[in-house]
């Protein structure tokens, strides 16, 4: 939205462009393999389900907040759905009261830090705890299998439409829904505002509160998406699913560029960032970097995009 | 002690200071005084070292200095205590006492806690406080938190103690207590510069008095020598001439009426009426409670009591959505932190007032988006390089602009400003003033709040003036003198102003 507001901000929205095309050059000089189409297609599976929720935070960190309970929340709404399909639920039905479920995960989070004044990542920290042991309570520990055939289920993880694969699908809608909400809707613009300066978005007649909690929701409401993707892909709920994917989520998210302090950002930049991780996973393995070393390699990554937007701010 | 001779300052190519002269004797109680924005602080900046003046020559003790930090300035004796305390609440008093230079054995860090908390137990008994210096600081009341800040002061050997409104949030008895330390300090041979709204303080405590108004030096008076009535007319004389625009407006029923408005600890018993059409200004100093009422009337800040008739119902404001649903527009005070998103472009802030005008089912039209800031920036005569120029990139007076027209764009019956003049120049100001006309002669209600008194007298049909949280005074256009409100606003009492 802000992109035509000055030059400066038009450098740094393609920066994390350009850092995305030098790391797919630098991989596809050191493994061509890597530009294949089937290769592609991988990437952009294993990215999707980062950078669902990854969109969801985005419009999080766009008013100033966090969530580090996605993760957890991914866990439980998958356990939940899956426990539901396997105790013989209409999946159709089950995967509804998953997304709904995570809704209302997002929309308590919403409630602890907009009608609680709790810190966000306070809240999220401990939301985060209590969700991860709902799951453990929930499925015992275990994993969940046996959850039928039902198509509709099935395809959402493993199917393919015209070649491209359905969770790559589900993020491309997502993503234009999601960018056509931030950039073209007042609940969007109001998003952009509280992030910015929440005193006076209040004082201009703005109920910050219920767009914190609507946020929250949205996240909620991704990552139980995600869930459901994992677990059809899977074939089953694990109770560790999504352990860390808030910290890739976030990382995807700043990677694009939105400003951790709220207010300023872009979901194109986030699709970026998600890619960004994506393609380092997959092309650091394709030229064999031992995978102790991978993450090593990641994360010097990320704090080398970060230090070089920070230089360009100051 | 200290002479300044032609002191100038600008910021931005806005003249503060000029050519301002300022004296000190040594052991003297000296006090500061010229409305907001006259250039009191500036002028403390230069002489404590955060600023560096543009000319003029300062001399310490004889000595010109150059002062390039506040480090420096409180090496050569001069300390400030500002308005708001630099007290640390959780660390012991001894603690903040020799805060940034605490005693401790050799070289090792290891801290001299017995030691540092008998001499803070020696300091504060000499001025008459006698405490536990290990207990938190915090456990002290606001009045011996300042002491501390003296203490503090007096123990890097300060000769000059500059003190910014050191009363505001202190009570009667403590004043009297801050007064005792403050004369105690002087006969020991410091020197205090009091920077003070209050003319009994300055009558009972002060040896001479310097006038500064508009960044210009006024004149130096002994107190023995003054009175009231010179001061505040040094303080304010300057010459309405045509600055404010006419108005022809009919003045209609009522609109607005609150009745025994109560916050604790900002305001009480708030009772005023407000019509249609009227222009009603709130007078009063800093911190007298005027944004307080007007930001409770907005829903932002919640009464303890009083009701409130809008077009004659009863109506209760709980949130500033409401009150804009009510046709209640708010000019805050600071627009930087309160009016504007400064990344936000000028469209997309005069917007936010008005999203869902420009919008249908939830979707932003970029058309009438695009055509309520035309309309405003025609109306209003807002100079920007286009919808798209970040708010931030603009001059204070066009930000001003902006702020009201995010008002505007509602259609508002009521329209409430706060300052809304601060920090804008004399052109601007103008055009702000014929904004404010043509909307009472269409029969909004407007309710100003102004620390500019000539602003007051040239604009306001009727003038609230508070003091300390009340209401002092309620004065028609004719019975308006930048004197009696003056009066007023430092808590003079109504038969003074019968005698005059």
């Amino acid at each position: 939205m802000q992109l035509k507001n000055n030059n400066q901000s038009v450098l740094q929205k393609i920066a994390p462009f350009i850092g995305l095309i030098l790391i797919i050059v630098i991989i596809t000089i050191l493994n061509p393999g890597f530009l294949s189409v089937s290769n592609l297609m991988n990437v952009l599976r294993q990215v999707s389900i980062n950078a669902l929720i990854a969109f969801g935070m985005t419009f999080v960190i766009l008013t100033g907040g966090i969530d580090l309970s996605v993760g957890a929340t991914l866990a439980l709404t998958g356990a939940v759905s899956a426990g539901m399909m396997a105790s013989g639920m209409d999946p159709i039905f089950a995967m509804l009261l998953g997304l709904l479920l995570g809704a209302v995960l997002g929309a308590i989070n919403g409630i602890i830090i907009a009608k609680g004044k709790v810190a966000p990542f306070i809240a999220t920290l401990a939301t985060m705890t209590i969700y991860r042991g709902l799951t453990l309570v929930y499925t015992d520990g275990r994993p969940i299998s046996g959850l039928g055939d039902s198509l509709t289920f099935q395809m959402l993880g493993k199917g393919y439409f015209f070649g491209i694969p359905i969770p790559v699908v589900t993020m491309m809608v997502s993503f234009g829904i999601l960018y056509f909400i931030l950039k073209k809707t007042t609940f969007g613009r109001r998003v952009y505002a509280v992030g910015g300066n929440e005193e006076a978005s209040i004082l201009s007649g703005i109920n910050s509160d219920r767009i914190k909690i609507y946020v929250y929701s949205l996240l909620g409401l991704l990552a139980a998406l995600s869930a459901l993707i994992l677990t059809s892909r899977l074939n089953s709920a694990q109770p560790t699913a999504g352990e860390m994917f808030e910290l890739d989520a976030i990382a995807a998210v700043v990677l694009g560029g939105t400003s951790l302090t709220g207010g300023r950002g872009w979901i194109v930049g986030t699709l970026i960032g998600a890619l960004i991780i994506g393609v380092l996973n997959n092309g650091l393995n394709l030229i064999g970097v031992p995978s102790f070393f991978q993450q090593v390699v990641k994360g010097a990554v990320i704090l080398l995009a970060v230090l070089l937007d920070r230089k360009k701010t100051t | 002690m200290i002479k300044m001779t032609d002191i100038s300052k600008s910021f931005s190519g806005n003249k503060v200071l000029k050519n301002v002269d300022f004296t000190l004797e040594k052991g003297e109680i000296h006090a500061l005084m010229g409305e907001n924005g006259a250039g009191k602080s500036t002028l403390m900046k230069v002489m404590s070292g955060i600023y560096t003046r543009d000319s003029g020559i300062i001399e310490v003790k004889g000595q010109k200095v150059d002062f390039t930090s506040p480090k420096q300035a409180e090496e050569a004796g001069i300390a400030v205590i500002h308005q708001e305390l630099n007290i640390l609440p959780h660390l012991s008093i001894a603690d903040n006492l020799f805060l940034g230079r605490e005693e401790t054995i050799g070289r090792t860090g290891i801290l001299k806690t017995k030691q540092m908390e008998k001499k803070t137990h020696q300091i504060l008994l000499d001025l008459g406080l006698d405490v536990d210096p290990s207990d938190p600081a915090s456990t002290l009341s606001v009045g011996k938190q300042q002491i501390v800040e003296i203490a503090k002061a007096i123990s890097v050997n300060a000769e000059v103690i500059i003190m910014d409104e050191p009363t505001a949030a202190l009570t009667d008895r403590e004043i009297d207590n801050l007064f005792k330390t403050i004369r105690e300090l002087q006969k020991r041979g410091v020197s205090f510069i009091y920077i003070s709204h209050r003319m009994e303080e300055i009558f009972s405590l002060c040896d001479r008095i310097t006038i500064l108004r508009d960044g210009e030096f006024v004149g130096e008076r002994k107190i023995s020598e003054t009175s009231f009535d010179e001061i505040v007319q040094m303080m304010v004389g300057r010459e309405l001439g045509d600055r404010f625009p006419q108005r022809k407006s009919t003045i209609g029923e009522i609109k607005l009426a609150v009745k025994g408005l109560n916050r604790k600890g900002c305001f009480e018993d708030i009772s005023f009426e407000l019509r249609k059409g009227e222009v009603l200004s709130i007078a009063g100093l800093m911190g007298a409670g005027r944004t307080e009422v007007v930001q409770s009337l907005f829903g932002y800040k919640k009464l303890d009591s009083g009701s409130i008739e809008f077009d004659g119902k009863q109506v209760k404001i709980d949130t500033p959505k409401k009150a804009k649903e009510m046709g209640i527009g708010y000019v805050t005070e600071d627009r930087k932190s309160e009016g504007l998103i400064v990344d936000f472009s000028v469209e997309e802030n005069v917007s936010m007032t008005n999203l869902a005008a420009i919008s249908k089912n939830g979707l932003i039209s970029k058309d009438k988006e695009r055509k309520l800031y035309d309309t405003m920036v025609k109306r209003l005569g807002i100079r920007t390089s286009g919808p798209h120029q970040a708010a931030k990139s603009l001059s204070g007076g066009n930000q001003q602009k902006v702020v009201i027209a995010k008002w505007l764009g509602i259609e508002p019956e009521l329209l409430i400003l706060d300052e809304p003049t601060r920090g804008v120049d004399v052109g601007a100001k103008k055009e702000i003033y014929s904004i404010i006309n043509e909307l009472a002669e269409r029969g909004v209600a407007i309710l100003m709040i102004s620390s500019e008194l000539p602003e007051v007298i040239g604009m306001a049909d009727r003038v609230l003036v508070m003091h300390e949280g009340k209401i002092t005074a309620d004065l028609s256009k004719n019975e308006m003198t930048q004197e009696r409100i003056m009066h007023f606003a430092t808590g003079g009492e109504k038969l003074a102003v019968e005698e005059q």
